[in-house]
């Protein structure tokens, strides 16, 4: 019992409450998680949901997110951080809208973190749209219906004389119209409509929202080169800084000599970082710092320090020998999850059984940008730059590290260059923060190289995926057991944690709606020994590797069509309270709002298969596979066409993926981070391996940890987005596309060999 | 020591070390932070640049071997009429996600297109194997290429 869905959370909540105000204050980590478990036990409040249960929750004062200027340009303070996703664009176009503001005429500024000031702020869990476009289109709203009050006044009409309509506000009957810019002053003293009372479009009078046309905001400023991300902060007299970490997790600086380093022109001083005790959080590693005038000169000093390390406990750890202790851990019992009828009874019945195992090593985030942030300390004032996700955690942290008061720490946040997770925790800030300090505030840019990155991630877990079934007559499973074995995310958090949580069994484990009279899912307890992070679509990627093969090896066995099994299983349209799967969780949502929906799951199923030709007839050594995953309250199906040479090549020439995430915002960006999602995928199901050996990555940078190239992407990515209406409420786009690549690709493989995967990265080619 | 450099169409003068990388050079001594740094090891082409027309990995190029030879970066890639094809082809089709290889795709993208005008798949594979895109933009750099491509021809 976690205190992750008691407290309502959404991914990662709990460790994120700890990020919170275990740093703050430490030692409160445990008192704060007990509480917030207490509180739900008790039922002293109804349980939250959504936004309403995130730190900050959301803020709909226009004041704080709009601003209208006198020459009618319009500015709109977008709180959630950039990451190529597109929350720029998409929740300022939101705004916009309901102020019914001409595009043309807006401008995006980037909050700072403050979850007091603007709300949630901690952008994962393919949150953003979710949660905010409800409280964003009020925001537009009630700056719309107060330019109208304004101008209701200035006439001494009611306002309901008066109407806006592109960024003009006219009285009915023809009479000459104000302009936004000419109300503005006067629209401020008006009160703030309650939100209750503000009145929002008709979704057939939206000019932006769900429109494919809308200009992103950061594009010419990307293909110009004027795009600002946390590596491009620069400030006067900054100093650049390189950091020698403890290459094994946990270890000390013994002794070090700074000499040589100090030698190097350009070298301005050597720093120790001190380290923090275990668990990692997001605390900076420790190690020695080399600073610099330029960033080469303290590349090559770091190259000069001799250093003395103490490598503690996790020293020992060798994923290869790991892979043995996760093996045994899924062969034998653990502690049950979910006990549906007498799986471990009907398992052992007459008639075909089969079992798999199926591996995921750890895989690197790799953002394009590496890890990276600038700090200056001014009159006890510290203020950050950097490519944060969580912007309000780094404010909390480096807050603790310094010792100052939240009030005297601003982090403000550059476009991110990638993250996929990896920039939810700030450690690389803290750093920059940490540098300033001890060089008296001035300026400091920590960059961190590719090697940096690479050996000092916050790793997508390792798993080892078991699934046993017995088939009854009809060749439809009668028995399913599942174990999945996976170091948790809150052993970065809590010493010691143990095996998969609610919330990481939650993503696409717990919560399968199978015809199923028996199912017995059990999570084995297991160690993390590196920090474990969260990656796009975190642990639904092994679990939707493991069921959507399993499932497809079912039907193999069978004899029957892979997508008819699929969908027999899935069985009849119903809605599905996700509680009756034993699924607490539901990503933090209502489980009322967002049931779990098979007709939705049916549907993006034969749309994806449709288009692709499912059962067309392929030459010799093509196959189609398929694979369907629910994650982030949206549907996703993907058929893939995999080819393998003589040689043991593969080749993907086409990929359509069927999606269902409700309504669509800013349908163009949906699409992208279905391609992307696409692109991804047969990157972590091609290459994506971390491993470990004396406790230390062996991969260093994108030579031994391989990403797709342009020539492997397919030459067609198909993107079927299945139309909804805004009534529907909304799912998260940024990580359901990736689940079920990999699957999709594994079994396409199998039908164009024979041969099947249960382990991954492939490799270049078939061994 | 003291090196001149012609950049972006001007000459200017820095103080480097001779086996600085031309990237930090641009960067940190200049302010041209358009080129990214993705690797240091010329693998994934997030600091390509132009030297000579040609299109070079900013990161692992000396500053010492590009001194008084052209140097072209992202920033003023739209002086010339290939690149404007570019830009605006990547704005229509919507390629950058979070943009940060972005400056290194175009670069590259230039270099082929003023080399092969109307480039095949095949070829446009070839010349864009180097960089790489996280985010997986790689369709649309595809798609994007062509349609410049396209523009070009249909405007001379």
């Amino acid at each position: 019992m976690s205190a992750r869905h008691d407290a309502g959370q959404g991914s990662s909540g709990l460790t994120r409450r700890a990020v919170l105000q275990g740093v703050a204050a430490v030692g409160g980590l445990v008192l704060c998680l007990h509480e917030s478990g207490r509180i739900a036990h008790a039922g002293v409040a109804p349980p939250k949901y959504g936004v309403d249960a995130e730190p900050g929750g959301a803020v709909e004062n226009p004041l704080i997110f709009v601003a209208i200027h006198p020459d009618d340009s319009v500015t709109i303070t977008v709180a959630r951080p950039e990451m190529g996703q597109g929350i720029r664009t998409s929740l300022a176009l939101v705004v916009a809208d309901e102020l019914d503001a001409e595009w043309e005429r807006v401008r995006v500024v980037q909050a700072p973190g403050d979850q007091a000031r603007y709300g949630n702020q901690d952008t994962d869990g393919s949150r953003s749209m979710r949660h905010f476009f409800q409280p964003m289109r009020r925001v537009g709203a009630a700056a719309r219906m107060m330019l109208e009050s304004a101008a209701a006044a200035h006439w001494g009409v009611p306002v309901s004389e008066v109407q806006a309509e592109r960024q003009r506000v006219s009285r009915r009957g023809g009479e000459p119209s104000l302009t936004y810019g000419e109300l503005a002053e006067a629209a401020i003293r008006e009160s703030v409509p309650a939100p209750d009372r503000v009145k929002l479009k008709h979704p057939g009078q939206f000019r932006y929202i769900g429109k494919l046309s809308t200009r992103a905001i950061d594009g010419a400023d990307i293909v110009s080169g004027r795009a600002r991300y946390g590596i491009d902060t620069r400030l006067d007299g900054m100093l650049y800084a390189v950091v020698a970490r403890p290459a094994v997790l946990g270890g000390k600086l013994v002794h070090y000599d700074a000499r040589a380093a100090l030698a190097v022109p350009g070298v301005v001083r050597v720093v120790e970082i001190a380290s923090h005790p275990q668990p990692p959080r997001s605390y900076p590693l420790g190690g020695v710092a080399v600073l610099a005038h330029n960033t080469w000169a303290a590349i090559k000093g770091r190259e000069a320090l001799t250093i003395q390390w103490h490598d503690g406990p996790n020293a020992k750890f060798d994923s290869q020998q790991f892979q043995a202790v996760l093996e045994q851990a899924v062969r034998h019992p653990a502690t049950v999850v979910r006990d549906d009828g007498d799986a471990l009874t009907a398992l052992r019945g007459a008639g075909t059984r089969l079992e798999a195992e199926y591996y995921l090593p750890f895989l690197a985030h790799a953002s394009m940008e590496p890890p990276a942030a600038t700090a200056r300390i001014v009159d006890g004032h510290c203020e950050v730059w950097a490519p944060v996700q969580d912007p309000q955690g780094v404010r909390d942290l480096i807050t603790g590290l310094l010792g100052m008061k939240e009030s005297d720490v601003t982090v403000n946040v550059t476009l991110l260059g990638g993250a996929f997770g990896r920039k939810s925790l700030g450690d690389f800030a803290g750093e920059a923060a940490v540098l300033s300090k001890a060089m008296g505030g001035t300026p400091v840019k920590v960059m961190w190289t590719r090697e940096d990155d690479i050996r000092h991630d916050y790793y997508q877990a390792v798993a080892m995926e078991r699934l046993e079934a017995r088939l009854g007559a009809d060749g439809l499973p009668v028995a399913w057991l599942h174990r999945s074995a996976s170091p948790t995310e809150d052993a970065t958090f809590v010493a010691g944690a143990e095996g998969e949580d609610d919330g990481e069994y939650g993503m696409g484990m717990i919560n399968v709606p199978f015809q199923i009279p028996n199912i017995r899912l059990e999570i084995p307890k297991v160690p993390a020994y590196t920090r474990i992070g969260w990656f796009r679509s975190v642990y639904n990627i092994a679990h939707g590797f493991a069921i959507q093969s399993f499932i497809d090896e079912l039907a193999h066995a069978a004899g029957r069509d892979p997508r008819d099994y699929l969908l027999a299983l899935l069985g009849p349209s119903r809605r599905v309270d996700p509680r009756t799967l034993s699924d607490q969780w539901n990503y933090g949502e209502s489980p009322m709002r967002y049931p779990l929906d098979t007709g939705r799951w049916r549907a993006v199923i034969e749309r994806a298969t449709r288009e692709a030709g499912w059962g067309r007839t392929l030459p010799k050594g093509r196959g189609l596979g398929l694979a369907a995953t629910y994650s982030f309250m949206s549907y996703a199906a993907a058929v893939v066409e995999a080819e393998v040479d003589s040689a043991g090549r593969i080749t993907v020439p086409r990929v359509d993926i069927a999606f269902d995430c409700g309504p669509q915002v800013n349908p163009d960006r949906v699409r992208a981070q279905l391609e992307g999602a696409c692109i991804m995928g047969l990157t972590l199901a091609k290459y994506g391996s971390i491993t470990f050996k004396g406790g230390r990555v062996q991969q260093s940078n994108f030579d031994d940890y391989a990403l797709l190239r342009l020539p492997e992407a397919p030459r067609e990515i198909h993107v079927h987005v299945l139309e909804s209406s805004f009534d529907v409420p909304l799912g998260g786009v940024g990580e359901p596309g990736l689940p079920p690549i990999a699957p999709a690709l594994a079994n396409a493989i199998f039908a164009a060999t024979g041969r099947r995967i249960r382990r991954l990265p492939l490799g270049e080619k078939l061994a | 020591m003291p090196l001149t450099l012609r950049i972006n169409g001007r000459f200017v003068a820095v103080e480097a070390h001779a086996d600085t990388p031309l990237l930090w050079v641009l960067r940190d001594e200049l302010g041209l932070t358009g080129a990214k740094f993705g690797c240091g090891m010329g693998l994934c082409g997030a600091c390509v640049v132009h030297v000579d027309g040609q299109p070079v990995r900013a990161c692992v190029t000396p500053v010492s071997a590009v001194q008084s030879r052209p140097i072209t970066t992202v920033e003023n890639i739209s002086a010339d009429r290939v690149g404007r094809a570019v830009q605006d082809a990547w704005l229509a089709v919507g390629v950058p996600q979070c943009g940060y290889c972005q400056a290194g795709q175009i670069m590259s993208a230039v270099a082929l297109l003023r080399q092969t005008p109307q480039p095949s798949d095949d070829q446009i594979d070839d010349a864009m194997t180097g960089n790489i895109c996280r985010c997986g933009t790689y369709p649309r750099i595809r798609a994007a290429i062509h349609r410049a491509a396209q523009h070009l021809r249909e405007t001379p």
